[in-house]
């Protein structure tokens, strides 16, 4: 069921032709109550699919803006189970929007990873990224996925060459995140010149869509990414919306949800006028 | 893989012959790192595989060793220590007398003539004391290469000498703020420099921890510490040592000291963790004794982490043993029981300093300290003809105001 979720929601996006837009939050930032309202207003707001992320202690592909979301929602409790809860919760109100989860391999083992697949579809969860599981290290974790239905979702990047790419693309299934700049989250911005034909080269590995994030924080960008690949990720930029709103006592849902507005918005207008890709 | 629960593993009949093709030592080790950072690591372990088996890398890395570092370090018999204990005598392997004070220049030396070979320009590293960090600012100043050290916040302020000593020799000091500010936050800091400058820059782990292929070559260049003392010991005794003693962090002296012995069955090996205030209070640094499995910074081995896996700080009057991880071999080791993890607390490795300065005129490092302080026992158990080979892999003058901090002094 849950594959045919994401391919379902990216046929219907080619046959607009148009670009997905994709948000990430972090599950329980700024807290567990909050985040649900956030994940739950998301599709309205313009969310094609949603990135959930679960915080660990230690991500060190994150930059600060991350880091520090995943910082909040520990202190405030979040959990991999509570991460679960979250996308139940949230798939109780929408049964088409793609989930993805997106997170670190220590969670996964120490829920023991045949449970955590089983969990994960039992909770409506469409797919799973896990960030220091590299394809040499995810022969288990993605026999289990299979079994449970969910796709197991790889990341390409700058540093990804044809031959590479190939091992990338083994058993993966859903669509491929092209992590457009060499570095951690939310530091180095996108260039969409420069990843069009990277996101070229990881479609033909593939035949799968392709997902550029990774430095994409304006709508300006965020429509240019629109224009060369199937779907644009933001995250860091939205949690800072989380960040400022939390800090100036603001409706952090309110603030969040516009902002994904505004990119939505971008994505979904990007290529009016232009030949589908 | 799941993290092995109920470890039953059979024991190998060659210790030497590990890590496998995937870099595993058993069910530990592995490649656990972000995407963009594979080819990397591909690349470093073919490189590293290519200059191991050159002659020519061997022998320039002899030269620098010999000329550079000092080696081969002492072995010496402490008479007034095992006069003390009454029981097996004591040898001191010195690694406390290698250029810059520690055995870690040892390691710098091989990965700084690697990287060269490699063509990088950029050298980063992680630091808990601040050893590493300074045997790393010393090999980039010899080979005019740029120099960014990540060092805990809080470590820069207990290591303060050693935070000079590398701007001296020219090297950036980061002071790293994330998570607990110590070792571990230093090194994801570090892998996160390395995933954003992936074309320059060379990373210069400082222990036999991390993704494969470190914990291999990290252990290769460490090894020079155990094939000496072999030597050393038969010229010395006739004999092998009966045990063999390293204090334990990430575990690069311990793996350099215990490896040319592992296939040696009549020799013990006794490795020590940093017990901090007490096992049982929860505020240690040892990841064996008090840790289980789990995957940090690119490979499955024995962690510090609370019940849903995420990672816990850890406590040690020794900045160098402050890290909530140990190398994947030690996990192994362990696990399939060919070595021994002891712990000492912060009190005891305070006494065990005091103890060796005063009986045999000898600083050692507080990390080293935490070996010493399990003496007691280890003499014991060997008994009195025996022999126990001991790696003091520091010098102690970089805690002199730690210490004196702890006895409530002064200076
Ligand atoms: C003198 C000394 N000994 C031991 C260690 C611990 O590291 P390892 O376990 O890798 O030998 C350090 C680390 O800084 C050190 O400075």
């Amino acid at each position: 069921m849950s594959k045919a979720r994401i391919d379902a929601r990216f046929a219907a996006l080619k046959a607009e032709g148009r670009a997905a837009f994709v948000a990430y939050v972090m599950a329980g930032d700024p807290d567990a109550a909050t985040a649900a309202k956030i994940l739950a207003g998301l599709p309205a707001a313009g969310a094609d699919l949603i990135e959930l992320g679960f915080p660990f202690s230690d991500p060190m592909a994150e930059g600060p803006p991350i880091q520090r979301a995943a910082q909040r929602a520990l202190k405030n409790g979040m959990t991999l189970q509570g991460t679960l809860d979250l996308a139940r919760g949230f798939r109780a109100g929408d049964v088409t929007t793609p989930l993805i989860l997106m997170g670190y391999m220590n969670l996964i083992v120490t829920c023991g990873i045949e449970a955590f697949a089983r969990d994960a579809a039992d909770a409506g969860v469409d797919g799973v990224i896990v960030v220091d599981c590299p394809p040499e290290e995810a022969g288990p974790l993605a026999d289990a996925l299979d079994a449970a239905q969910v796709s197991l979702i790889r990341l390409a990047t700058p540093t990804s060459d044809d031959l590479r790419l190939k091992t990338i693309v083994r058993r993966t299934s859903g669509f491929v995140y092209y992590v457009s700049v060499a570095g951690v989250t939310g530091v180095k911005e996108a260039d969409a010149a420069e990843v069009a034909p990277h996101v070229a080269r990881v479609r033909a590995a593939s035949g799968l869509p392709v997902a550029v994030g990774f430095g994409i924080k304006t709508p300006e960008r965020a429509a240019a990414i629109a224009r060369v690949a199937d779907a644009v990720v933001v995250g860091s930029a939205l949690v800072d919306e989380i960040a400022e709103a939390v800090e100036m006592n603001e409706d952090v849902t309110q603030r969040v949800l516009s902002k994904v507005s505004s990119l939505a918005k971008a994505v979904r207008s990007a290529r009016v006028g232009q030949t589908t890709v | 893989m799941n993290a092995p629960s109920n470890p039953s593993p059979v024991r190998p009949n060659d210790y030497s012959a590990y890590p496998d093709a995937n870099g595993r030592f058993g069910d530990y080790g592995g490649q656990y790192v972000p995407e963009t950072l594979m080819p990397l690591v591909h690349d470093l372990d073919a490189a590293y595989s290519a200059a191991k088996a050159d002659e020519g890398f061997q022998a320039e890395l002899a030269g620098f060793l010999t000329h550079y570092v000092g080696r081969p370090s002492p072995l010496y018999f402490a008479e007034r220590l095992t006069a003390h204990y009454g029981g097996a005598k004591i040898y001191l392997k010195r690694e406390e007398l290698n250029h810059t004070g520690s055995h870690k220049i040892n390691n710098c030396m091989g990965q700084i003539l690697l990287a060269r070979r490699m063509g990088k320009t950029r050298i980063i590293a992680e630091t808990g004391a601040g050893q590493h960090g300074v045997a790393t600012a010393t090999v980039c100043a010899r080979f005019g290469l740029p120099c960014v050290v990540y060092m805990g916040a809080v470590d820069v302020e207990r290591q303060k000498p050693n935070v000079f000593r590398m701007n001296l020799l020219g090297a950036e000091v980061r002071p790293v703020t994330s998570g607990s500010a110590t070792l571990k936050d230093a090194m994801n800091e570090a892998l996160r420099d390395w995933v954003t400058n992936v074309h320059d820059t060379y990373y210069l782990i400082g222990s036999a921890a991390g993704m494969h292929p470190y914990p291999v070559m990290v252990r290769d260049f460490q090894a020079i510490i155990g094939r000496e003392a072999r030597e050393q010991i038969l010229e010395a005794e006739g004999r092998l040592p009966d045990a063999v003693v390293a204090c334990v962090g990430g575990g690069s002296n311990a793996i350099g000291l215990f490896h040319p012995f592992l296939n040696d069955a009549e020799v013990k090996i006794f490795g020590v963790e940093a017990a901090g205030e007490g096992l049982d209070t929860g505020r240690h640094a040892a990841a064996i004794n008090g840790g289980r499995p789990g995957v940090l910074h690119g490979n499955m081995t024995y962690l510090l982490q609370d019940r849903e896996g995420q990672i816990e700080e850890a406590h040690s009057i020794s900045a160098g043993l402050d890290y909530p991880g140990i190398g994947p071999e030690h996990a192994w080791l362990h696990d399939v029981g060919r070595a021994t993890y002891l712990s000492a607390t912060d009190t005891e490795s305070l006494e065990a300093y005091s103890l060796l300065a005063k009986l045999e005129g000898i600083l050692p490092a507080i990390e080293s300290a935490h070996a010493l302080a399990r003496l007691p026992e280890i003499t014991k158990e060997v008994g009195k003809d025996g022999i126990v080979v001991l790696n003091l892999s520091g010098r102690g003058d970089k805690d002199v105001a730690a210490v004196a901090a702890h006895l409530g002094m002064e200076i």
